[in-house]
């Protein structure tokens, strides 16, 4: 295996090199999370101020719905995924990835997936403006044309999902280092071996809804629709069978991440080991049980609703061994707070908070008073936004100096954290208070008395997105200009991917390391 | 390059230029089926950035030629893109990217065979393979388990529920008269609104309880068909494991025309449903889900029989497989043994109970 890196486009068109396709994955979903971002912004612009100044409705619902779509299967997912790519061989002692040609497909498919789906905005008709989760019939009967597209794109972003998380099972089954035993695997390995499990299960399920939808505009079949039998509930049902882990499969990887990172800051190994394992796979276990709790208003019976009740209600206890597991690891730890560990307690405090709204909105009979307003929208930005998405921004900083041999200014990743963390709150804060007054979701105006808390809400919108762009210039400041990194580069940080030079070599163990 | 037949030493391939060939082939397929069925005007661009993608690989242009090409052909296919739009039809970008697609497996999977026959695969890469393949095989029982619960949800909740059941109370006021049963043959639509109904159900359903005896019903026969293949299918497996090449080929053979046999029973079972009994795609909630059904088990079907059409080809031309390594013919066994219990089950949920 003496083949090194081609030079040139080429290196990266026709990689299998495990690196290569984990960068590829990041940058592709940081070019994502911009443009999503920016779909974002126009939401917020538009809500600065009650009434209809910028854009149309129908504009504004194609900026909700491909808002969604771009951050949870552009931005989120493949981010995860090319840790994954750059992560998992490093901390098993693996040479690369199982099927390393695969794994360059799986990656390419994308570029193509989302030129095809932002290209929908463009068309007669404009893109999806159904929401992300294309409700039947707003996605079948009331669609615009351009719903052909956006379901083909999801069948082959579904197919590179699949084929990733085949790739990472098949290579945590198969690739780990003689003596690398599954209960001394880190944990970010650990979650997403079981993401990777959830992944195969849902993707499928997706598959086959955008089917049957595409079965029911186009070939006059009777799913969705009540006239020939079928029921539009049945659409909710089969969607948040696969949205309900999907959820789960966004957050996995950041419990992993968090796990990795809080040890090293806090110089203490992780606490509790083997019951974040179990607490993880119960949280996957328990998201196939759940679905029907984003349906408690849409005609349920009672022993439905009190079951997806208490089964939703049941995550926390997971959670919970999680949030307390870190919390004690923290526990009379010889802290330091460089940038990945303040991204990582922002998680802790905050997904808590996103958690905990959660518990709220499981209530069945509160969640008749919730549903469909900000409350919800601030609920799942608290998970995604300082879970999901400050898990990976606390990736790239933890893990930028063996990626790149080079680290970055401390003091700029600092600034980056305060002012995201600033803005992210003046956005998400307020919505908590604008959804208990009742302000629904998904609408481009609204009524006077939710002002004060969206313009609040704007202008936090506006900040966290800036920083977004000093983030772009510390990632590439620390790429062409930083200090050189040490093999070592955090003192508390523990892990066979520690042990390699920064950056790492091209190619990583091809000789399985020694473990013991 | 080392050979590499022990553990320890993992064969990581050079780079290739399959994947982002297949991921442009995909794009191609996909992006033509849509264009297709939405009735958009074609995108020429699109069209051109993928083939132009496949084209720069295959042929390898250096760095110049490839920048120039790409700022000629931009500025050809802007100028003339309304006249490209015009000729240029969904169907045949969809024919175009499936032609490419299926030569990027062909070449993708000769290649593997070849990187196989070359023994550049230890024990620990054949594990890896079989991970792979076990894998996708649970992803499709995952698929087929939609299209199930499709039709359990309808059968035992969404019909009863529209004919009143439980405590609904639209069902009076939205279809009227409506009845509950399975096969549904009167659809909400008939019912409520008569002769001017647009959702109509079929005239006939592929239900047991309506076959005049289980000797004369095709399900049956279809069934019989495929278990046997399974069995066949089987010992053409022993067969490799003993190396009786022989063997071999004739009990795979037989599998391949029992497969061939079942196809062509369900395309004149789909044949009467359409011309004979009414039943269509569009014949109502029952309609559908026979159709979505029994056509994605067929095509899934196809898709077996071309792989052992390939594995026996393989061993009758090239004498592959033998009873160490039998991989190619293996995954395609379980494939196939997949598509037939599938096929039980829907007997039973479409047709018997159906």
């Amino acid at each position: 295996m003496a083949h090194g890196p081609a030079k040139g486009l080429r290196r990266w068109l026709f990689t299998t090199n495990h690196k290569d396709i984990g960068s590829m994955y990041l940058w592709f979903s940081f070019a994502m999370f911009i443009v999503g971002g920016i779909f974002a912004l126009i939401v917020r612009a538009e809500l600065f101020e009650p009434g209809l100044q910028i854009v149309d409705p129908n504009f504004f619902n194609q900026m909700t719905t491909m808002h969604g779509l771009v951050m949870v299967f552009g931005a989120i997912m493949p981010a995860f995924v090319g840790l994954a790519n750059w992560m998992i061989p490093l901390m098993i002692g693996a040479p690369d990835m199982a099927l390393p040609r695969m794994n360059n497909w799986s990656f390419w498919i994308l570029p193509f997936a989302f030129l095809m789906l932002l290209s929908t905005l463009f068309m007669p008709g404009g893109g999806p403006n159904f929401g992300w989760t294309f409700y039947a019939p707003l996605s079948t009967k009331y669609a615009p044309e351009s719903v052909i597209f956006f379901i083909f794109a999801v069948h082959i972003m579904g197919a590179s999902s699949i084929m990733g998380a085949i790739n990472i099972i098949a290579t945590v089954l198969n690739m780990r280092a003689p003596g690398m035993t599954l209960m001394k695997m880190p944990l970010f390995v650990w979650t997403w071996l079981i993401t990777a499990y959830l992944l195969i299960v849902v993707m499928p399920v997706l598959a086959g809804a955008v089917t049957m939808v595409l079965m029911d505009t186009r070939f006059g079949t009777s799913f969705f629709d009540g006239a020939g039998g079928g029921d539009p509930v049945m659409f909710q049902h089969i969607f948040w069978f696969f949205g309900h882990p999907e959820v789960y499969i966004m957050i996995l990887p950041a419990f992993g991440i968090i796990s990795a990172i809080i040890p090293t800051f806090a110089r203490k190994p992780l606490f509790g080991y083997s019951s974040m394992v179990y607490a993880t796979a119960s949280i996957a276990f328990l998201s196939f049980t759940v679905w029907a709790h984003h349906m408690f208003t849409v005609g349920m019976p009672i022993a439905g609703e009190l079951f997806f009740m208490y089964a939703t209600m049941l995550i926390a206890v997971p959670t919970g061994v999680k949030v307390f597991n870190w919390a004690a690891t923290m526990f009379k730890g010889a802290m330091t707070f460089e940038t990945p560990m303040l991204f990582a307690i922002a998680f802790v405090m905050l997904f808590t908070i996103g958690g905990l709204s959660g518990l709220m909105l499981a209530i069945a009979p509160a969640d008749f008073q919730y549903h469909d307003t900000y409350f919800v929208v601030a609920h799942f930005h608290y998970v995604l936004v300082p879970g999901a998405l400050f898990s990976i921004i606390a990736a790239a900083y933890y893990w930028l100096p063996k990626w790149s041999g080079r680290m970055y200014n401390e003091v700029l990743g600092k600034t980056h954290f305060w002012v995201a963390f600033i803005g992210l709150n003046l956005t998400f804060f307020p919505m908590h208070f604008a959804g208990l007054a009742g302000m629904p979701r998904r609408i481009p105006d609204y009524h006077m008395m939710f002002a004060d808390w969206n313009m609040i809400s704007s202008i936090g919108a506006l900040i966290f997105g800036a920083s977004q762009i000093l983030f772009l210039y510390i990632v590439l400041d620390a790429i062409f200009r930083g200090k050189k990194a040490t093999g070592q580069v955090w003192e508390g940080a523990e892990g066979l991917e520690w042990t390699l030079p920064s950056p790492a070599p091209y190619h990583t163990f091809s000789k399985p390391p020694e473990i013991k | 390059m080392t050979t590499a037949t022990s553990e320890g030493t993992y064969y990581v391939p050079e780079m290739s230029k399959l994947p982002l060939l297949a991921s442009a082939g995909l794009f191609l397929s996909v992006f033509g089926a849509s264009t297709w069925l939405s009735g958009m005007p074609t995108n020429p661009l699109f069209v051109a950035l993928a083939l132009f993608i496949v084209a720069a690989s295959v042929f390898d242009w250096g760095r110049r030629l490839t920048i120039v090409a790409g700022i000629i052909v931009f500025i050809l296919v802007n100028a003339a893109s309304e006249k490209i739009a015009s000729v240029l039809t969904g169907p045949m970008i969809l024919a175009m990217g499936v032609a490419v697609f299926i030569t990027v497996l062909w070449s993708w999977f000769a290649t593997v065979i070849r990187e196989n026959i070359a023994g550049l695969n230890s024990p620990q890469v054949k594990r890896s393979y079989v991970w792979g393949m076990s894998w996708f095989i649970f992803s499709e029982t995952m698929l087929f388990s939609v299209f199930f619960g499709a039709l359990f949800y309808v059968r035992t909740l969404a019909v009863p529920w529209l004919s009143g059941e439980g405590h609904g109370a639209s069902n009076v006021l939205l279809w009227p008269g409506f009845e509950a049963t399975w096969p549904l043959m009167v659809t909400p639509d008939m019912a409520a609104h008569g002769d001017s109904a647009n959702v109509l159900g079929p005239g006939e359903s592929m239900s047991f309880s309506e076959a005049p005896s289980l000797w004369t019903w095709l399900p049956f026969w279809n069934t019989v068909l495929l278990v046997t293949s399974s069995v066949t299918c089987h010992l053409a497996h022993s067969a490799i494991k003993r190396d009786a090449r022989k063997a071999f080929n004739t009990w795979l053979g037989i599998t391949i025309v029992l497969a061939v046999t079942f196809l062509t029973l369900q395309a004149e079972e789909y044949v009467v449903a359409y011309q004979d009994m009414g039943l269509t795609l569009q014949s109502g909630i029952y309609g559908a889900t026979f159709f979505m059904l029994t056509g994605f088990h067929g095509v899934h079907v196809l898709l077996g029989t071309i792989m052992l059409s390939v594995m026996w080809l393989r061993s009758v031309l090239k004498g592959h497989f033998s009873s160490k390594d039998s991989f190619g013919f293996d995954a395609a066994s379980w494939y196939w043994h997949f598509v037939d219990v599938v096929w039980v089950g829907l007997f039973f949920a479409v047709y018997i109970f159906g």
